[in-house]
């Protein structure tokens, strides 16, 4: 069976250029056809996994139990509004993807997953969090549907909000919006060859791939940093570019993913800057609901406290969320690091100024300095410093 | 768009004031909060908490998004409509 793992293969390209032709002509005359683009996401959703069939079973099971979660907890949250049914939810909402990352450890579950588990379970966890804030009233089936198998995004994001996508599907564009949204999209596409294919193959052939950079030195894991850096933005970048761009053809502007992550000023402005739409899901699920609910609850006097405990938290599920290994655990540990660290020292700067803002030099500097503690992170997060602590 | 009376707006300014410590927000109401580096995650809490029990107006933080809510005359407003 062939393969059509998103964005991967020419196939991958020819089939959806195929299937999206008809989408851009009625586009074109401001027109869509519903029914037509659902037959679309099933086709996709369908090839997309057929070529590994217990990922295809894996998937819808996991469809139907979101589902069922999603529906069971908004008729609960209309009668009530009960900490613990929300909990229980979220819990039963996170134990697919948590089993399938257990697996890396125990064989045993090796058959449950699929292609971009984590990232659809974000789409479902949201919306149990909206529909307890009170946010989500209603959430047709279809519409669910629409939303967590929507396919340009479907195999690692950009995470989507549910409440803006159902803004964008229930809305047709007009015959001149949809021409800029197939410009914008077709422009993000060939960019997302020329960063995936082009430079991310070239920095992975011939830098990363360098004989000089086996040995175990300071010199060449020092080189291999940078490269390996370059690599990670420019092949997840290009991956982002496909889907927002493929998105777009399909009159859905999924939101971005990267914004210049390299010239970030502080660590607190590149993660508004990198994997912008993972930080900001963290940043709005983890972060600031836990510091909320301690502010209120008044769990400690110390705001600064609290926060810095949220920071904690927030990326050591980050960590944990990108595989339960050592290298990605410490990556976690390292950023809430940096993030209290820049936290204090920003802080301090309010009260007795001594790092001046405004002074180019002095931004200069700050960017070099991110620049480095940022690459640092990914070197961690490569393994190829696990030799340090595996030995 | 609702009704927002002035002493209202003063209000919801002072908090914003005491929350950003700048006094800048009362001179200039169309001020990016988030851009100028006024408002963060944290001072966002800060915020609906104080809205919260002092207007008693309970926003959900995760409805509390950075393009509808970027200008102190924004927030009032968003505020406004939800009193």
């Amino acid at each position: 069976m062939i393969s059509f793992i998103p964005y991967a293969s020419f196939q991958f390209f020819t089939l959806i250029a195929f299937l999206l032709a008809p989408i851009i002509i009625l586009g074109l005359m401001g027109m869509r056809n519903t029914l037509y683009n659902d037959c679309v996401a099933i086709l996709m959703t369908f090839l997309i996994f057929a070529a590994q069939p217990e990922q295809l079973i894996s998937i819808l099971l996991f469809i139907i139990w979101q589902a069922v979660l999603i529906k069971g907890y908004l008729a609960i949250r209309t009668k009530n509004n009960n900490s613990a049914c929300f909990y229980i939810a979220i819990v039963l909402a996170i134990i697919p993807l948590f089993l399938v990352k257990l697996s890396a450890d125990v064989p045993a579950l090796n058959f449950i997953g699929f292609l971009g588990i984590s990232y659809v379970s974000f789409k479902s966890i949201q919306m149990i969090m909206d529909i307890r804030d009170g946010l989500l009233k209603e959430i047709p089936l279809i519409q669910y549907f629409r939303f967590i198998v929507f396919f340009p995004t479907i195999s690692s994001g950009p995470i989507d909000r549910y409440r803006r996508f159902r803004e964008d599907t229930s809305k047709i564009p007009t015959s001149v919006e949809y021409r800029t949204l197939l410009y914008q999209g077709l422009n993000k596409i060939f960019l997302g060859f020329l960063y995936k294919y082009i430079i991310g193959y070239l920095i992975h052939k011939y830098w990363m791939g360098s004989p000089m950079l086996l040995p175990d030195t300071l010199s060449s894991i020092w080189l291999y940093m940078y490269g390996y850096s370059m690599y990670l933005f420019f092949d997840f970048a290009g991956y982002s570019n496909f889907a927002i761009g493929v998105s777009y053809l399909m009159g859905v502007r999924t939101p971005e993913n990267f914004n210049k992550p390299f010239i970030s000023r502080n660590i607190k402005d590149f993660w508004n800057r990198w994997h912008m739409t993972l930080s900001f899901w963290f940043r709005d699920y983890i972060y600031m609901r836990f510091v909320y609910t301690a502010v209120k609850k008044k769990w400690l006097k110390n705001r600064y406290l609290i926060s810095d405990i949220g920071l904690t938290l927030n990326f050591l599920v980050m960590g944990f969320w990108h595989g339960f290994m050592l290298q990605y655990i410490i990556y976690g540990i390292y950023h809430a690091t940096a993030f209290i660290l820049f936290d204090k020292f920003e802080r301090f700067n309010k009260k007795h100024p001594f790092w001046p803002k405004d002074n180019k030099w002095m931004h200069a500097l700050s960017v070099v300095i991110t620049f480095h503690v940022i690459c640092f992170s990914f070197l961690i997060f490569s393994g190829r410093l696990d030799f340090l602590w595996q030995r | 768009m609702a009704e927002v009376t002035q002493d209202f707006k003063d209000k919801v300014l002072t908090i914003l004031a005491e929350v950003c410590e700048s006094d800048e927000i009362k001179k200039n109401p169309d001020l990016q909060l988030f851009d100028e580096g006024l408002l963060d995650s944290f001072a966002t809490i800060s915020l609906v908490v104080e809205f919260e029990q002092q207007l008693e107006i309970s926003v959900p933080i995760s409805d509390f998004n950075r393009e509808e809510w970027a200008t102190p005359n924004m927030i009032v407003n968003q505020l406004a409509e939800r009193k």
